[in-house]
């Protein structure tokens, strides 16, 4: 019987207890973790179509890094005891998500020291044409030291080169893990499923990369520099996009599938919630229009030849595109899972309010916050190479 | 004794009909049909009320006020919780004790009651207005076909072997006790709401008022002085059972040795409840 008519729903779970800050919770840690890859990409793999955003992809993670326990803290009963979460961590379960505090601040500090080795040079530099307080800043950034000799900068380079290397797999294990707190949780049938975790990954560096794209074009144009553009680079990163896009969207289509085809009966309570209160939200929303839709017109960018003009005009939409499309799926997983109820008959609703703590205007600052504060950090950070900013195209 | 006389005056409501003895005689008759219709349509509590007595305290006595049952002595029970769904009559009593007991917010349910009606094609409908709260004096009047068989579900933490609220929890403010009760430091809750995810039972709420996880405790506080858990002290007709397996004498034990076909809800997830049911069938989940 379809649970769509029955209707029960256990009374404690008439509504989704997790909210939109637990939807964009997973959304920044995964901006985080891609934008985080791309850098490593340039840096540790020296893709040289990527060194021109190595710099501004770093600050962008550290943008998004700030506000990844924003949405948490504000969805907790009790934030002042989430401190708890480092010194009474529960590693007999383990609870995924006591790994969570040690995690965030070994990547946290991690990023940090990437951005300030990779940084030295430019802020010997900067300490000697700035003045007051930007100057005693430069001075603490530097560590100290205004070694500019070659030798210098090449422990410099080694150290970031490692902090880098170590930075990937951590970077995967940030988000991986949260793709685990939700695959490991047996109660929720959508959410059960080892594929989890390698959806977030991949979802995340999608996210990440498009991010990049997106914010890279607009602040150039709004900036007038849209000429430093290199085609180089933004054919390499679509090309990139694609790539992970394809294996992000095909293992969603595998989880799917696989669950399908297994025919279990819980999938028979997953499979009606996506043809009911689901349809919108993931198969017009997230499959169609902004997964088909979008692969078509980044195999287009990667394989046909399109003018400078075209190819920025579309890859920043595309990249738009993914960024929704991420977020969709991270609605999908967190509320669809919670609207098919443990009963196994029915639905739970879930309706957020404009206004309310956790309500979607404190989602929509949540989500700009980052933006602004990348604007803030370009203050301080030099976001590209002034040496290699040539106008070549 | 006051819960027990609000509890009485409930159950006399739903005594619409004088056909006392005809009732009891489709009971003894095991006339299933006929009498879970009459337990659907409210009409029979009392007399069950009437016929089965109830069991006051958890072992030979209740401690006094002072006296609690140690922690190691607590150790060597090995507590179990039966519900009787053959025996449920779905009056609610159990869920006003629980409440009155706990404290629990309106609108969020430690322990509830679920009444599930199936048709003559096999369409199975269930609800739990209010938790089952009020009782089920009025049937549903949604149902167009001709019902085969109805009967009661009370839902309580099933106490878990391998929980998962424990497991997930980050900061072990769920935990499980020496003397095997899942249990919750409402002082150390972060209220994250993890296992309020994990629990595949759903039992778990974060309490509006402490702003913490809240579930039954089996009423752990009571068990300890030698008391019954509340809604097994307010069920009328036994269908909440409580008690110790490692004494033979106890109901439980009985009960466990005899022939008697007890299940576990989603037994497939492998959480090994300690709370088991008499009479559930595949419908209930």
């Amino acid at each position: 019987m379809d649970a769509s008519i029955l209707n029960y729903v256990f009374p404690n779970d008439v509504h989704a207890h997790w909210t939109l800050m637990i939807v964009i919770y997973p959304y920044i840690t995964g901006v985080v973790a891609g934008a985080f890859i791309v850098s490593a990409l340039a840096h540790v793999f020296h893709v040289k179509a990527l060194e021109p955003i190595a710099k501004f992809a770093l600050i962008f993670a550290l943008s998004w890094l700030i506000f990844v326990t924003a949405p948490l803290l504000n969805h907790l009963g009790h934030p002042e005891r989430a401190i708890w979460m480092l010194f009474t961590p529960n590693f007999s379960g383990p609870s995924m998500m006591a790994g969570f505090g040690y995690i965030y601040m070994a990547y946290t500090i991690l990023l940090i020291f990437e951005i300030l080795y990779i940084y030295r040079a430019d802020f010997i530099e900067l300490k000697k044409t700035t003045t007051g307080f930007k100057r005693v800043l430069y001075g603490v950034f530097t560590l100290g030291t205004d070694d500019e000799s070659k030798k210098g900068l090449e422990i410099d380079h080694k150290i970031s080169l490692f902090l880098g290397a170590v930075g990937i797999p951590l970077a995967s294990l940030l988000h991986g893990y949260v793709g685990f707190i939700f695959g490991g949780v047996k109660a929720v049938e959508w959410w059960f499923t080892p594929l989890m975790p390698i959806i977030f990954l991949l979802s995340a560096s999608v996210s990440g990369i498009a991010g990049i794209i997106l914010f890279y074009i607009i602040i150039k144009k709004v900036t007038g520099k849209i000429s430093e553009i290199k085609t180089e680079t933004i054919i390499t990163l679509v090309k990139l996009l694609w790539a992970f896009f394809i294996f992000d969207f095909v293992f969603e289509l595998l989880e799917l599938g696989v669950h399908a085809y297994g025919a279990t009966s819980g999938w028979h309570h997953v499979s009606s919630a996506l043809h009911g209160p689901m349809y919108f939200s993931f198969w017009i929303m997230q499959i169609f229009v902004l997964s088909i839709v979008p692969f078509f017109i980044l195999g287009y960018l990667s394989l046909a030849k399109v003018n400078r003009k075209m190819l920025f005009v579309l890859s920043s939409f595309v990249s738009a595109m993914i960024l929704v499309q991420v977020l969709f799926m991270r609605w999908n997983v967190v509320i669809g899972g919670q609207i098919m109820a443990k009963s196994e008959r029915g639905f739970a609703s879930f309706h957020p309010q404009l206004f309310e703590k956790e309500g979607i205007a404190v989602t929509i600052i949540m989500l700009v916050a980052p933006v602004v504060t990348l604007w803030l950090l370009s203050k301080v950070f030099p976001l590209w190479d002034r040496v290699k900013s040539s106008s070549k195209k | 004794m006051s819960l027990l006389r609000s509890f009485v005056s409930n159950i006399i409501d739903f005594e619409s009909t004088p056909k006392f003895e005809a009732i009891e005689q489709k009971m003894v008759d095991r006339d299933r049909r006929g009498f879970i219709e009459k337990v659907v349509s409210g009409s029979i509590g009392g007399s069950l009320f009437l016929m089965i007595p109830m069991q006051s305290s958890l072992f030979a006595e209740v401690l006094g006020d002072n006296e609690m049952i140690t922690l190691e002595e607590n150790k060597n029970k090995n507590y179990a919780f039966i519900v009787d769904v053959t025996g449920c009559i779905g009056c609610g009593s159990c869920c006003v004790a629980d409440r009155k007991e706990n404290n629990v917010p309106d609108g969020q349910y430690r322990t509830w009651v679920e009444r599930y009606v199936i048709d003559i094609y096999d369409t199975v409908y269930v609800d739990s207005p209010d938790g089952g709260e009020n009782g089920y004096s009025v049937p549903r009047d949604d149902i167009k076909e001709e019902v085969k068989d109805a009967f009661f579900v009370p839902k309580l933490c099933n106490m878990c072997e391998e929980p998962s609220c424990v497991q997930v929890c980050p900061v072990s403010a769920t935990f499980t006790s020496p003397d095997n009760f899942v249990l919750i430091d409402k002082n150390h809750c972060v209220a994250c709401g993890y296992c309020v995810q994990a629990c595949p039972y759903g039992v778990r709420f974060i309490n509006e008022q402490t702003k913490t996880a809240d579930k039954c405790t089996w009423c752990y506080h009571r068990v300890r002085k030698g008391k019954l858990p509340a809604c097994v002290n307010a069920c009328p007709t036994g269908a909440r059972k409580f008690g110790d397996l490692n004494d033979p004498q106890s109901e439980v034990s009985q009960i466990m040795d005899s022939k008697e076909i007890l299940t576990v809800l989603k037994k497939e997830l492998g959480n090994e409840p300690t709370l088991y049911y008499i009479g559930a069938s595949q419908e209930v989940v």
